[in-house]
């Protein structure tokens, strides 16, 4: 049980010291598994002969010097949207309800060169379109702080596993919110790095534009180390120019990022930091909470407190205006509806995954495949997405979306410009209970108001926890940086981690 | 509800879509994106007008790949989640009249 | 009396281009290989893959854009052209629509005086002076009996995978090892106005292709595809008339018998009062006719939008600087350099340049010391005529200049007379040998012992009384029978010219 509480790095040192092995670490994680996985739900895949086996042959290069990382032996957990050469990826859909990759997606390659062992795939929203992991076509996951709530979405299923220590941690996508909201919930650690700094190659697009790989964690360290391996991938040898020619390159939006060594950033300090609040998100007097609605006051108090305590140790915190973030909801649902329902032309019934049987004319295949194959609400963002595209459309809704966006842009640049961080909650609420939100989708939707504008802009947020509900749900602290920053958000992080000691 | 969407509109978003649905779905469809199209709406508010539309948010530019084989013959594996297949190469219902 | 209608033609033409590797993965383009064998996770649309674009496939499509007069778009985008399609693996298709790498071109044809089944009248095609400043047309311009023809633009694209029909099954099978092939699509303006334009244009863009060669551009083996966009108008009419767009044309014939077929077909729905519609329609070669692609399943509406998978393309004036200094010599040029350097005819010139591949044998055979006239000669009688009869294009000649300029020297320093030279040309023709030592092996070579020469021209004076009288008598003709009789007494092998001589001589 002691082993299980360890953090990613405090299992990885001790491995390395010896003192506990690859295997034992594996098979603790697969008998927390076999004893809690029926009340939560968190995995659609175990491959617990291939997790051992891989856990062996680690150790292995571990006790001969050929491993040495702080990951190295350390069990993790993959979302079921990152393809794993051999083991099956659904994506949380029928459509891929048999499909077993030939290759894995980059991020997930770069974690196991560093040592890191697969448990199995976690279970999510459909196509990661969902916040509550109740989309998914592999039954819903339960948050493990009470299985009645769900665990957040669409990366549910990595965040109840970290949460329920089904695995020491786990990778997740985030497209609006999806590795923020249910790290959240569920009262771990998830960070969506700048846009472009882990390689997409792999991982089941939804929104091209707006996705991106990170991870989900028991602690910052745990967060710094990981970003680390994730972001150095493959960045090796010289540097030319803008993208160097020699740069071994999947990923046409990948950016080189000069500096990953993110570990370092785990100072506990912040004099001297500027951290804004945005009045919106966390009214400080009644007539602000009227106006913007924010989020529930148990949710509200406990990020003031977060704030409180980041200025108690020398942050310069303050409230200002952060504009237009009514609008960056309905601009992200028209962007991503747009580029999901390209993105998913490909599941069609031909090359892989579900073809609906004695459907002998091609179009009547496809359509039979595709709407027996998706969930309802994969087929409402296709509807919409390629009605905005549509001919006669297309200016007045996406191109509409896209100025929107830069504008969006522009404002957390000019924001920027006074603050090293803006603080806020991760999402409204605590986590509702299962079967609450699926009945109304823009209400659904709406509960990604803190998180979906960082997405639009390509900035780097992390979710940490600052404290529980009445009802004991935790509830999640949200900092975001400007792009490339994320050494920033991991000291001020780490600094209120350490500070507030809430693990 | 501003945004009225025909069965027209439904019947040809399923179209480009390839999604068949059911009456019943049909009806949902129609309220579901109805809803959402009067809730994008709000963006017409914005005077978005010196605004260049931003598909990439980084200036990220000329990412090119040279021109060498990298790939050799991986036909099994690519073949191998094919729902039905001959001969080496992926079966669908005839497209030929 | 009936109405004159003047038909108005617009090319799509699809290029694939040579490069080694596909445009967005590193599977390779070459042809055949077993089903599927070319083949990745990105080319079959698997899930999660990426494209990554080949950086050769924008130097090819600049080349060409540049050969074509055009305007090089700096800033250029991929957008994605979305409907669903077996060969298309992710249902769209990465294309360019907003910001096609190329626009505003034009090339020139040569149009003939005469042209059969051009309505176009005489003084139209005289119309207006040819510009000198390059600068594009809105409209096809006519310089006299030079006639230029706009490009709209030019756009990077992905090729589809093949569709073949299973009799066995009833199904289609689908092998992607085209898929991700890369094509250039190069979008005329609406400026031909006959079959013969058309393929004076299709001729003139293969020419300026394989000169750069971006591509090979083979109809047959579909390396080289044309769409016909066909609409017919009152002539004298300036407005467009409603066009459709013809498809599955593989040979120049077919261009031709489809617009002839639709023109004609157009113009009956007219006659009739009936309207054109709008579409899509294919050819089918063996019945020559042509028939509407559409079903109710396609709605045509490609709902394009730029793909956020790809980063946008700058072109820096030292990348196109680079292009530039890259293009190899084309065409017109090369004509004016072989007027002032090689004392040839002029006939001769226009039909070697005609392609880079023979222009570049003849180069090479005179560098290697060959006299220029020697050397087309052997191109535009032997070469040409072996192509013709083989049925092959210029570009497929196989022997190498090494080889022709020892041919020459063979028969100039009289080695080898002139029958068993052609003899020797056709086996370098077909298996490019070494002429040297084909001759060698096969003991081609005259002999140039005078003295057995004289041995054997005796014998037959000796042997051929009566033709030796004829001879004397007067009757010049004898002495060809004595000539022959020599030759194949040498087995070929001797000059007639010295045997005549020595003939003469003798008697």
């Amino acid at each position: 049980m002691e082993l299980l509480s360890l953090s990613a790095v405090e299992l990885g040192r001790r491995i390395r010291e010896g003192r506990t092995t690859a295997v034992e670490a594996m098979q603790a994680v697969l008998n927390q598994i076999d004893r809690e996985e029926q009340s939560y739900n968190c995995y659609i895949t175990v491959d617990r002969e291939r997790a051992l086996k891989k856990a062996e042959e680690a150790q292995q290069k571990i006790e001969s010097g050929a491993l040495s990382g702080p990951l190295a032996g350390v069990p993790m957990a993959v979302k079921d949207n990152l393809c794993t050469e051999g083991m099956l990826t659904t994506c949380g859909s029928r459509i891929l309800g048999n499909f077993i990759p030939a290759y894995s997606a980059e991020a997930v390659s770069a974690l196991e060169r560093a040592g890191a062992v697969i448990i199995g795939k976690t279970n999510m929203d459909e196509f990661a379109m969902g916040s509550t992991t109740e989309t998914s076509a592999y039954g819903p996951t339960r948050n493990p702080h009470n299985p009645e709530h769900v665990p957040g979405g669409s990366s549910g299923g990595s965040a109840a596993a970290v949460a329920a220590e089904e695995c020491f941690f786990a990778l997740g996508s985030d497209t609006g919110g999806s590795i923020r909201q249910p790290a959240s919930h569920c009262g771990v650690v998830g960070m969506k790095p700048t846009y472009g700094t882990v390689s997409r190659y792999g991982l089941v697009a939804y929104g091209s534009s707006l996705d991106q790989i990170g991870p989900l964690c028991k602690t910052v360290e745990d967060c710094a180390v990981i970003l680390d391996l994730l972001a150095s991938d493959g960045m090796e040898g010289p540097h030319v120019g803008n993208q160097g020619s020699d740069f071994p390159l999947r990923d046409s939006t990948r950016i080189r990022r000069e500096d990953t060594r993110f570990t370092e950033a785990l100072i506990k300090d912040v004099r001297g930091m500027r951290i804004g609040i945005p009045k919106d998100y966390i009214p400080f007097t009644e007539s602000e909470q009227e106006a913007s609605g924010g989020p529930d006051p148990e949710v509200r108090d406990a990020v003031r407190k977060a704030a409180q305590l980041l200025k108690e140790n020398g942050a310069i915190v303050e409230a200002f205006d952060l504009e237009l973030v009514d609008y960056a909801i309905p601009a992200y649902y028209t962007i991503a509806a747009a580029e999901a329902s390209s993105n998913l032309e490909r599941f069609d019934g031909i090359k892989y995954g579900y073809r609906a049987e004695n459907a002998d004319e091609l179009h009547q295949m496809y359509k039979e495949t595709r709407s027996r194959g998706f969930g309802a609400e994969v087929k409402r963002r296709i509807m919409l997405g390629s009605f905005v595209l549509s001919s006669g459309y297309y200016d007045a809704y996406y191109l509409k979306a896209l100025r929107v966006k830069a504008m969006i842009k522009k404002t957390f640049d000019e924001a920027f410009r006074k603050y090293d961080c803006i603080l806020g909650p991760v999402a409204p609420t605590t986590a509702p209970k299962l079967g609450e939100s699926l009945c109304d989708p823009i209400k659904m939707y709406l509960g990604d108001i803190y998180t979906i504008s960082t997405n639009l802009a390509g900035l780097p947020a992390i979710s940490l926890p600052c404290g529980k509900d009445g009802k004991g749900l935790p509830i999640g602290l949200q900092l975001i940086g400007d792009c490339f920053q994320e050494k920033k958000l991991l000291q001020i992080a780490y600094t209120y981690e350490q500070t507030a000691n809430l693990r | 509800m501003a945004n009225k969407i025909t069965d027209e509109t439904i019947e040809y978003v399923g179209i480009l879509a390839k999604l068949a649905l059911s009456d019943e779905e049909k009806e949902q469809a129609r309220r579901d994106m109805g809803r959402m199209l009067d809730y994008i709406d709000k963006l017409n508010e914005l005077d978005t007008g010196g605004a260049e539309p931003m598909s990439h948010i980084f200036p990220v530019e000329n990412v090119f790949r040279e021109d060498v084989v990298t790939n050799g013959n991986e036909s099994e594996k690519i073949l191998a989640n094919a729902p039905a297949q001959k001969d080496d190469m992926f079966m669908v219902p005839r497209t030929f009249n | 009396m009936a109405k004159q209608y003047e038909t108005v033609i617009g090319l799509e033409v699809h290029v694939e281009l040579a490069t080694r590797t596909k445009i967005f993965c590193g599977c390779s383009t070459a042809f055949g290989g077993s089903p599927n064998s070319h083949t990745c996770p990105v080319c079959t649309g698997m899930p999660g893959t990426l494209p990554v674009l080949n950086k050769k496939v924008l130097e090819y499509a600049v080349s060409v854009g540049l050969a074509t007069n055009c305007q090089i778009t700096r800033y250029s985008k991929f957008d994605r052209k979305n409907y669903f399609y077996p060969d298309n693996p992710q249902n769209y298709q990465i294309s360019q629509l907003y910001l096609p790498i190329c626009r505003d071109g034009y090339v020139e044809i040569d149009i003939r005086q005469n042209m059969e089944g051009d309505e176009a009248d005489p003084e139209q095609r005289s119309r207006g002076a040819c510009p000198t400043d390059g600068g594009a047309s809105a409209e096809g311009l006519d310089c006299g009996n030079r006639k230029r023809i706009g490009i709209h633009e030019i756009h990077m694209e992905e090729d589809a995978g093949k569709l073949i029909h299973d009799e066995w099954e009833d199904c289609t099978l689908v092998d992607y090892n085209r898929s991700g092939v890369p094509l250039i699509e190069i979008v005329s303006e609406p400026d031909m106005r006959s079959a013969e334009e058309v393929i004076a244009y299709l001729e003139k863009l293969r020419l300026i292709i394989r000169y750069l060669g971006a591509s090979d551009c083979k109809l047959q083996e579909g390396s080289m595809r044309a769409d016909v966009n066909l609409s017919v108008r009152e002539a004298g009419s300036s407005l467009l008339g409603t066009r459709t767009e013809m498809k599955n044309l593989n040979s120049f014939r077919s261009i031709v018998r489809a617009i002839e077929n639709e023109k004609n077909r157009q113009i009956d729905l007219l006659e009739s009062g009936q309207a054109v519609v709008q579409e899509t329609r294919r050819w089918d070669e063996a019945k020559e006719i042509s028939y509407p692609m559409r079903s109710k399943e396609d709605a045509q509406d490609y709902r394009y939008f730029p793909d956020p998978d790809l980063a946008p393309i700058r072109i820096s004036d030292e990348f196109l600087e680079e292009i530039r200094a890259r293009q190899p010599e084309l065409r017109t040029e090369k004509m004016g350099r072989y007027r002032r350097e090689y004392d040839i005819p002029e006939y001769d010139i226009e039909i070697i340049t005609q392609s880079r591949h023979m222009a570049e044998l003849f180069e090479v055979t005179v560098a290697l010391g060959s006299q220029p006239k020697k050397v087309s000669n052997w191109l535009m009688v032997e070469t040409l005529r072996l192509l013709k009869e083989r049925e092959m294009d210029p570009e497929d000649i196989c022997f190498t200049p090494e080889h022709l300029a020892k041919l020459i020297s063979l028969t100039e320093s009289k080695a080898i007379n002139s029958t068993v030279a052609k003899e020797v040309f056709e086996a370098m023709f077909d298996r490019d040998v070494d002429p040297e030592q084909y001759v060698e092996e096969r003991g081609l070579k005259m002999v140039s012992d005078t003295d057995a020469l004289r041995r054997v021209v005796e014998e037959v004076i000796a042997a051929n009384p009566q033709s030796v009288e004829d001879y004397r008598n007067g009757k010049d003709r004898a002495i060809g029978f004595l000539v022959g009789q020599t030759m194949k007494a040498m087995k070929g092998k001797a000059d007639p010219v010295s045997v005549n001589g020595l003939l003469r001589e003798l008697l």
